[in-house]
């Protein structure tokens, strides 16, 4: 799981290398605009849909942080 | 707050759009996304094109417009109207009322109450329920809504939160008496501590336009926008209504005794595609009921997507049959609303270009 995310947010954002253990929101490596994409290829992905209530920013702020949130929406 | 309603029905809906088409690619340059970028949150957000008024255009204009057609095209008697209410967070002035210029404009009876509402994206339902309040009055048989914003100028050309998608619009909601006995469910939520997440800082008595306030100043995430701009926390409004908006429909269908899937269509506000299809999904509704395709098309006018909504989706199929909708408004108040009812037997149900 955590290198089917790391590949989705290199899509996404090529220029950052997100094997580094740094927050990516205080990085400036992931905005708004960038977790609606980042939802939407996650959700695709894994077929679930992630809970609107679980879409802020802290929960993607690191792989492990949206693995989690992952297996919160019933990601297997 | 729960409301329920009898012998009241919708007996027509005319959107009216500007002419004018603005597409997403021809405003890409202003926002600094890349293009992979671009093409995702056109898919994601529904960024396509939008209607925009021509400069000096006011929303009375294109509530004028509409109902000159209908007078035209006999859809509407001037003299059996008995209220005029105009929602809308863009008057034509501080004062007077724009439902008295209007009232004026076309030399309607004085025997009559003209209102202004400052309401925006649940403007729709805070309209109709205030109808539906009004119609409970004998004097009072047929109430004309107008919905209508003119935003845009309002909104800053380099702020990629609000301008891809604004849109302007207007429309004509005719509500009745009838012998229609059944039952209008209803209920308004309110939270004025969220008041500044969709606000225009300057412009008003507290703080007046001026040189200063027209300066632009760029925002952490890069909007440049003055105080005369319209300000929209994108964070804070999405949060907001993933959490409030299912709750307050579980709550009217509970109210109501409806099952989810007995309801024909869900007829919510449009602020973009993503944040619809995230509340499909958590109400547990499927997508084919709750068009998301206004703020593609057409943009969002606040107050004005549900009713754009109902003509553009539903045209013909609630003049010539019934259907039982749900419909919901979210945002600037903050203020949620929704309401179950039947539309059906409408006398027109449409868009026009202005």
């Amino acid at each position: 799981m955590e290198q089917q995310i790391i590949r989705i947010l290199t899509e996404l954002r090529p220029e950052f290398d997100f094997n580094q253990n740094i927050n990516f929101i205080e990085e400036g490596m992931l905005d708004s605009f960038d977790i609606v994409n980042l939802v939407s290829e996650l959700d695709s992905t894994f077929g679930i849909s992630i809970d609107g209530v679980d879409i802020v920013p802290e929960n993607f702020s690191s792989v492990e942080a949206i693995k989690n949130l992952l297996l919160k929406n019933g990601a297997k | 707050m729960d409301f329920t309603f009898r012998n009241k029905k919708i007996t027509g809906i005319l959107t009216v759009l500007p002419h004018k088409v603005v597409t997403f690619e021809e405003e890409m340059g202003n926002y600094s996304f890349s293009a992979a970028k671009s093409m995702k949150l056109k898919l994601a957000m529904g960024y396509k094109e939008h209607r925009i008024a021509q400069p000096g255009q006011c929303s009375s204009d294109f509530c004028i417009y509409g109902m000159q057609y209908l007078f035209d095209n006999g859809l509407l008697d001037k003299d059996g109207i008995d209220a005029l209410l105009f929602v809308s967070q863009s008057p034509d002035y501080y004062m007077p009322p724009t439902s008295n210029i209007i009232q004026g404009h076309f030399g309607m009876k004085h025997d009559m109450l003209c209102m202004d509402i400052n309401q925006g994206c649940a403007g729709f339902e805070i309209g109709l329920i205030e109808a539906f309040l009004l119609l409970e009055q004998p004097a009072i048989n047929r109430v004309v809504l107008l919905n209508a914003d003119v935003l845009s100028p309002k909104v800053s050309d380099r702020d990629r939160n609000s301008k891809p998608l604004i849109g302007d619009a207007a429309s004509v909601t005719i509500i009745e008496k009838s012998d229609d006995a059944s039952v209008i469910h209803a209920n308004v939520r309110m939270d004025g501590t969220g008041a500044f997440a969709l606000n225009i800082p300057a412009g008003g008595f507290r703080l007046p336009s001026s040189a200063e306030t027209a300066v632009m100043e760029e925002d952490a995430a890069g909007n440049f926008r003055s105080k005369d701009n319209l300000v929209m926390q994108g964070d804070n409004v999405f949060n907001f209504v993933q959490r409030e908006v299912p709750p307050m429909i579980e709550h009217l269908l509970e109210q109501a005794g409806v099952l989810k899937d007995e309801v024909d269509w869900y007829m919510f506000h449009q602020p973009n595609k993503f944040m619809l299809h995230k509340l499909a999904d958590k109400i547990g509704i499927p997508y084919e009921k709750m068009p998301a395709n206004i703020v593609e098309n057409f943009g969002n006018a606040s107050g004005v997507t549900v009713p754009t909504n109902i003509s553009y989706n539903l045209g013909d199929t609630v003049v010539d049959g019934i259907r039982k909708v749900c419909l919901a408004g979210f945002g600037v108040g903050l203020t949620w609303s929704s309401i179950l009812m039947d539309l059906g037997n409408m006398k027109f149900n449409k868009i026009i270009e202005f």
